[in-house]
Parts: structure tokens; sequence; C-alpha cells
């Protein structure tokens, strides 16, 4: 608790976290909270607070297939939640394994990834996912080959500098004498002193991971219909938005809210972060 | 002298750069001849047809010659033809190209106007409840993915309140009205993180010790920011402008198919629906191009404006 205060007692922090984890809570339980199957044909196009014809109580609505816009936004939960966390995590993977080894190697090996990291870093994010998903199609694996493809440079950077500083401390001096293996300093030594900068990164990433899964639902390069994507709602509905505006307004206000909810967690941990750092 | 020793390396970096890439392109698009062969003449052609065309085209050659010879051509002009348009790839890429970096140039006076007068603004007085509020509204701008932004603004002030047009085709010739909405959301995204820089910087310039003695002698607030304060501390922030160019080029594609932008955003997403493979290489290779140019326009920029940085160091 004592180490959890300083987080909760920042106002910005605790909307951030309420969102955050809101959505987490809506993503694991689904099935309780959603009325209706989203993928089932109910009624076609009902406004939102309305009553269906069988009794049906739809409160944001259905679209132009007649499915259940609150259902879908639900289960749209738990489809951007996982995979932009899976996305993000095997970004990471890739990013602290090969930033560990280049900054501690350091010499040509750092020189070629450093390289390689610029290389991928040069192209615009979207062209990047373009590229990819024109190559091997859209499915959801390959959204998250992509992602970590194209996440995992700058990952890289971000631990690359950080062992390289960390790596001229004493301590470490001390267990290269000790004769401990290269694997244990990277990992028992170096790799621990990385989760502050990383944590407020993590977040970060997590948001840009669902505004980038939302945007290639957006432009149809996503996860293939009728997965319930928030995303790929909004590119249905987008034709005959005019007439019934809350086939996009709530797909988009729940994409909103959730990367809203983590870029003000990823301040806050940064604040923290800092405030803990001028006290050390 | 030193200049031109470091702009030598920066170009020498950049070429390099765009070698790999277009390696990189070339790999992932072509490399697979059957697949070429599909995506250029359709599906339903049939494995003679292929196999013809294959010959012709010369697909039947090693990989390395191959790319080569693709990369003579590209550098000489000739980008091969579009197959769904059915026009030279070279004379299409250039006027979208134009198209949106009005649309860009635009968006960049919003992030540079906005972004630096909000972010000296909140840094003048950091902690007051002004910084505050800035710090806020540009969190929220940039958290919000663009085509979200885009349908909020496009529900407020074109469905609710009539004020623009909702789609930016240019149909009737050129239109500003039309330009207003995709600048305002391309301009608004961006501009949180410069906002945030020239803040940062700000509030360190004005703890410095010659701002305490400016403002000991008597000066006055306005007199101490833009005599003193903003020369230094605009250093940082206009050298991420450039920056902020990449980013720029992502949402000019997802803005363009909102609002249906005939610009380079539309042509790369129409050629990647339609595995317009040609087109594809050619629009992510001037995307790569564009991109590296600007980061060496922005180390010469920070050379410039920051003499004490030797320009040979790794900066």
């Amino acid at each position: 608790m004592k180490t959890l205060f300083p987080y909760l007692t920042k106002p910005l922090v605790l909307v951030g976290g309420v969102l955050a984890l809101g959505w987490l809570l809506v993503a694991i339980l689904a099935p309780l909270i959603a009325p209706y199957d989203p993928l089932q044909t109910l009624q076609p196009l009902t406004k939102p607070m309305t009553v269906g014809a069988k009794g049906e109580f739809f409160l944001f609505g259905t679209d132009m297939l007649g499915r259940d816009i609150f259902s879908r936004l639900v289960w749209g939960a738990r489809t951007v939640v996982i995979y932009s966390t899976l996305a993000t995590l095997t970004a990471y993977a890739f990013g602290l394994i090969l930033g560990l080894v280049a900054g501690y190697a350091g010499g040509r090996t750092d020189a070629v990834l450093s390289f390689l990291a610029n290389v991928v870093l040069s192209f615009p994010v979207l062209v990047l996912y373009i590229v990819i998903i024109v190559v091997i199609g859209a499915s959801p694996v390959n959204i998250v080959i992509a992602v970590t493809f194209s996440s995992a440079p700058a990952i890289f950077r971000i631990v690359r500098g950080i062992t390289i500083d960390i790596a001229s401390r004493d301590f470490v001096k001390a267990a290269i004498t000790q004769g401990e293996s290269t694997w244990r300093i990277l990992l028992v030594d170096i790799l621990p002193n990385t989760t502050g900068p990383l944590s407020v990164d993590f977040c970060l990433r997590l948001g840009y991971t669902a505004i980038t899964i939302g945007t290639l639902g957006f432009l149809g390069l996503g996860l293939p219909p009728p997965t319930p994507d928030w995303g790929g709602m909004v590119n249905e509905g987008r034709s005959m938005a005019i007439a019934f505006p809350h086939l996009v307004i709530f797909p988009c206000i729940a994409i909103s809210s959730l990367t809203l909810g983590l870029s003000l967690l990823a301040d806050g941990l940064r604040e923290v972060n800092d405030a803990k750092e001028r006290q050390a | 002298m030193f200049l031109g020793i470091f702009l030598m390396r920066k170009v020498a970096i950049a070429v390099a750069t765009m070698l790999v890439v277009s390696f990189l392109i070339f790999l992932a698009l072509e490399v697979n001849v059957e697949d070429v062969a599909v995506k250029v003449l359709g599906q339903y052609s049939t494995v003679e047809q292929r196999a013809a065309w294959l010959a012709q085209n010369g697909y039947n050659d090693a990989f390395a010659l191959r790319y080569v010879r693709w990369l003579g051509n590209f550098v000489t002009g000739d980008w091969g033809m579009s197959t769904f348009f059915r026009a030279p790839v070279a004379e299409m890429v250039m006027p979208r190209l134009a198209a949106s970096g009005l649309l860009a140039g635009g968006a960049l006076l919003v992030i540079v106007v906005f972004g630096l007068g909000l972010g000296v603004l909140a840094g003048m007085r950091p902690g007051s409840l002004l910084d505050r509020v800035i710090s806020v509204f540009s969190v929220v701008t940039t958290s919000i993915p663009d085509f979200a932004s885009a349908v909020f603004l496009s529900g407020i002030f074109v469905f609710w309140l009539g004020l623009l047009p909702g789609a930016s085709a240019m149909i009737s010739g050129f239109s500003l009205a039309e330009l207003v909405l995709p600048v305002s959301v391309l301009g608004l995204y961006s501009m949180g993180y410069l906002a945030r820089v020239t803040r940062a910087s700000m509030a360190d310039v004005m703890g410095t010790h010659y701002i305490r003695t400016a403002r000991l002698k008597g000066a006055g607030m306005g007199r101490i920011v833009l005599r003193h304060a903003l020369r230094n501390a605009l250093i940082t922030p206009i050298t991420v402008i450039m920056l902020q160019l990449p980013w720029l080029l992502s949402g000019v594609i997802v803005i363009e198919v909102f609002y249906a932008y005939k610009g380079f955003g539309t042509l790369l997403y129409d050629a990647a629906l339609n595995q317009d493979i040609y087109l594809i290489e050619a629009c992510a290779m001037v995307s790569v191009l564009v991109v590296v140019l600007s980061q060496i326009l922005s180390d010469l920029i920070y050379g410039w404006l920051n003499p004490r940085i030797a320009l040979g160091a790794e900066a």
C-alpha cells in the first residue's frame, strides 16, 4: 500500500487507472456484461435506447446487420486488450533481448543492430504496417507480427541506452571479476535496473498499439470481420454515419477513453519515477 | 569545414539506410515471383499466361540481378506501371505528394503555432493553473486516435453546427473550407508532443540563474520571456518539429482516407487495397526518403541553432 500511495494521490493517475482498469475488467467479464451475442443478427439499425420487436433493449442501438452495438463494444474490449497486450509483449521480448545484447557487447554487434533499428524506424509507422499487411495478409497473428516488427526497434533503443549506462557501473565490474556468466549479468544485474523507464514506456506503447490496431481496423486492414473490433466498427458504419451517428460515435468514445486512460497512467508513472530519482 | 564533413557523414548514412530499405521493400514484395504474377495479372489468369508474363518481364533471372535492375530503374525515375490505375507510377506519385504537402504544411503550421505557443505559456510558470490546463489539453489531444478525433470534430462542425464540409475531395476545384477539418485534426493530434517538449525546455530555462537575475533586476515577465528565455528555450523544440514528419505522414494516410482527400495517403491506401505492388513500392520508397531527408534537415537546424554542439560529434 505504501508503494502505491504516491500514485493514488494524483487525480489524473486515478482517472487514467480507472479508465484502463475499467476496460480490462470489461474485457475479462465480457460474457457476463454483454446482453447479446456480438455476432447475432437481431434487428437492423435501431437507434440507441430503444426496445426491439421481441422486447430486447438496445442501449447503444444496433448496426446495419442488426447486431447489438453495446455487446460488440464489450466484446471489442476483449479483442483490443488481448491483441494490444500480446503485440506489446512480443515487441518487448525482442527489444529487450537485442537491446541488452547490443548495449553490453558494444562494438560491431551494437553498430549493426543499431543501424538496423534505425532502418526500421525510418519508415512512417503506418506505411510499414501497410507494406507488411499487404505481404502477409490481415489476420490476428500477422497484426501481432507487424506491431512487433515496428515497435521492437524503439524499445531496443531505450534498453540499449540504459544498458550502456549501467554496464559501466562498479557493481557490474565486480560481477565480471567474480566470474559471473554474461547472461547472468544481463538478466540479474542489468535488467532489473531498466524497469523504471520501461514501465512508463510500456503503458504508452500499450496505448499506441491499441491506436494502431484501431487505425488498421478503421482502414479495413485490421482483424477480418466479423470480429468485434472498435476500429472496424467505425469503418463499417462510416458510410451511414450521417443518418445513424451512433454507429461510429460509441466505438470512437470507447477507443479514445482506453488510450487516454493509458497515457494518463504513463504520465503519472513518469512523475512519480522522476520524484523518486530526485530523492535518491 | 566541419559542416562539410558532418553533412557528408549524414548523407552517407542516409544513402546506406535507403539502400537497405529498398532491399527490404523489394524482398518483401517481389521475392515470390508467382505472387507478383498473380498481383499483376489478376486471380483469374491462367498458369500459362503467368509463365509467359514472367518470362517476358525478366522475372526468371536471379533475385540479385532483378534487385539491381529494379534499383537502377528506380533511381533513373522508371517506377513501372500501376496495375490498378493503368498509368506510369512516377507520374502519379508527384502530384499526389504535392497535394499531401499542402495538407501536411497546414498541419505543421498549426503544430508550430499552437505547440510552441501553448508550450511557452505552460512553461512560463511551471505548476500554475494555466500550466496544468494546457498539459491536460495536450495529453487529451494526442491520446485520442486521429480517426476518432476526426469523427468527433466532424460530428460537431459538420453535422451539428453545419459550418464546414465533411468531405475534402475538392471535386469542384480547390476549396480552402475543405482543408480546415483535415488540417485541424492532423495538427491537433501531433501538436501535444511539441507542446510538451517546449514546456519542459521552457521550464528548465525559467529555473536558471540568469533568468532569476533578470527577475531580481525588476524586469517584467513579458520582457524576461521575450528577451531572455525564448532564444534558449526554443532550440530543442525547433529541432523536434522536423522529427514530427514521420508521424505526420502516418496521420496523413488516415486523415486523407477519412476525408476522401486526393493525396499521397489515399494513393498508398488504394494501392494497398488493390495489391498494386509497383505503386506500393514507389510510395514506400518515397515516404522513407521524406523521413530520411527530414532527419538530415533536423540535424542541420540543431547544429546551426546550438553552436556549442560540435557538428562532428554524435548527436
